[in-house]
């Protein structure tokens, strides 16, 4: 009944759910949220500080401390591969020479799409440099198999735009990836719900990764523990294996022998 | 003596000579958890005490928020 733990860059984790730290009403909700979705690794945004303005405001990483959460710095908001390497480098400094990041390089501001020519170059120059890039991607199973080639230690393709909720619009190119994939598969963007997240997990993938879900859920602290149960049902099914689809014939669940008589 | 640097987009001006440890320092920002740039390389941080700014650098001070 055991299951492997989910191994990134060699490190294993109990929970197969990552999430965002983004667009909670405060850092209260923020680490309830987080709490109760059992998630270990967190993601978050690397920014200016607000010059004079937050002298004695408490630090998102005194509410998420490194030492109980492995901090995975991303590069939302980067363009250009440029962007993103610097953004890395600034974030390796921060978090005293972490080096698992996640790579995003966007390449249009209304669907935020990721420009994979980009995002290609910069996993190149990170790999070199020692990173250990887990990389979001389109879902086409080429580029995803590129990033893997490169180096990278997870391919995260999206399941429908970042923010959308739409879910997984696309389940038949994620199995594709998952099929060929020798690193882990995060799906990453698009979840919407619970069933959402089932539905990844069901296809095999070693993990989800989300944000919007549950900081914009109308109870975000009990939308983390529904992700949570979510990816462990989707998981223990896919371990489980469904059972055949048989469309055009029904298979009664109950003896067809034995049945009382009709009277008269 | 003052340098003038731009200091996360924004023109600053501080007395010289600064090093980053007084930059951190007079921008309160003490203890916390920040990585800076100068003109787009890393300064690490154990090189605040020596490292001075000079005119016309590029400072960004990056901080980890929010995000997904």
């Amino acid at each position: 009944m055991g299951d492997a733990r989910l191994v990134v860059a060699g490190k294993a984790y109990d929970s197969r759910l990552l999430v965002g730290t983004g667009k909670y009403r405060d850092f209260d909700e923020t680490r309830r949220a987080i709490e109760a979705s059992g998630a270990q690794i967190v993601t978050v945004a690397i920014r200016r500080t607000n010059i004079g303005q937050n002298a004695g405001e408490p630090n998102l990483l005194d509410v998420l401390p490194p030492s109980r959460y492995t901090i995975l710095p991303n590069t939302a908001g980067c363009y250009t591969a440029q962007d993103a390497v610097r953004t890395l480098r600034l974030a390796r400094e921060l978090l005293d020479g972490h080096s698992l990041v996640k790579l995003e390089v966007l390449g249009d501001a209304k669907t935020l799409y990721p420009h994979m020519p980009e995002t290609l170059e910069a996993a190149r120059t990170l790999v070199a440099e020692g990173f250990q890039v887990m990389a979001y991607c389109n879902d086409d199973p080429i580029m995803a198999k590129q990033l893997e080639e490169l180096g990278c230690v997870a391919v995260m393709p999206l399941a429908s735009l970042i923010g959308s909720g739409m879910g997984i619009v696309n389940p038949y190119n994620l199995q594709i990836i998952i099929d060929h994939a020798r690193v882990p598969v995060l799906v990453d963007a698009g979840i919407g719900t619970a069933s959402d997240a089932a539905i990844a997990m069901e296809l095999g993938c070693d993990g989800v990764l989300m944000n919007t879900a549950i900081a914009k859920a109308r109870d975000p602290v009990r939308m983390g523990r529904a992700m949570k149960l979510a990816v462990e049902a989707g998981r223990e099914a896919f371990l489980a294996g469904r059972m055949a689809r048989k469309p055009y014939e029904a298979s009664a669940s109950s003896p067809e022998a034995g049945l009382i008589q009709k009277t008269g | 003596m003052a340098i003038h640097v731009h200091l996360n987009g924004a023109p600053r001006e501080f007395p010289a000579p600064l090093t980053f440890s007084q930059l951190v320092e007079t921008l309160e920002l003490e203890g916390k958890r920040l990585a800076i740039e100068r003109n787009g390389e890393i300064v690490p941080r154990t090189r605040f005490p020596e490292e001075r700014l000079s005119d016309g650098d590029r400072i960004e001070v990056v901080i980890a928020v929010g995000g997904g």
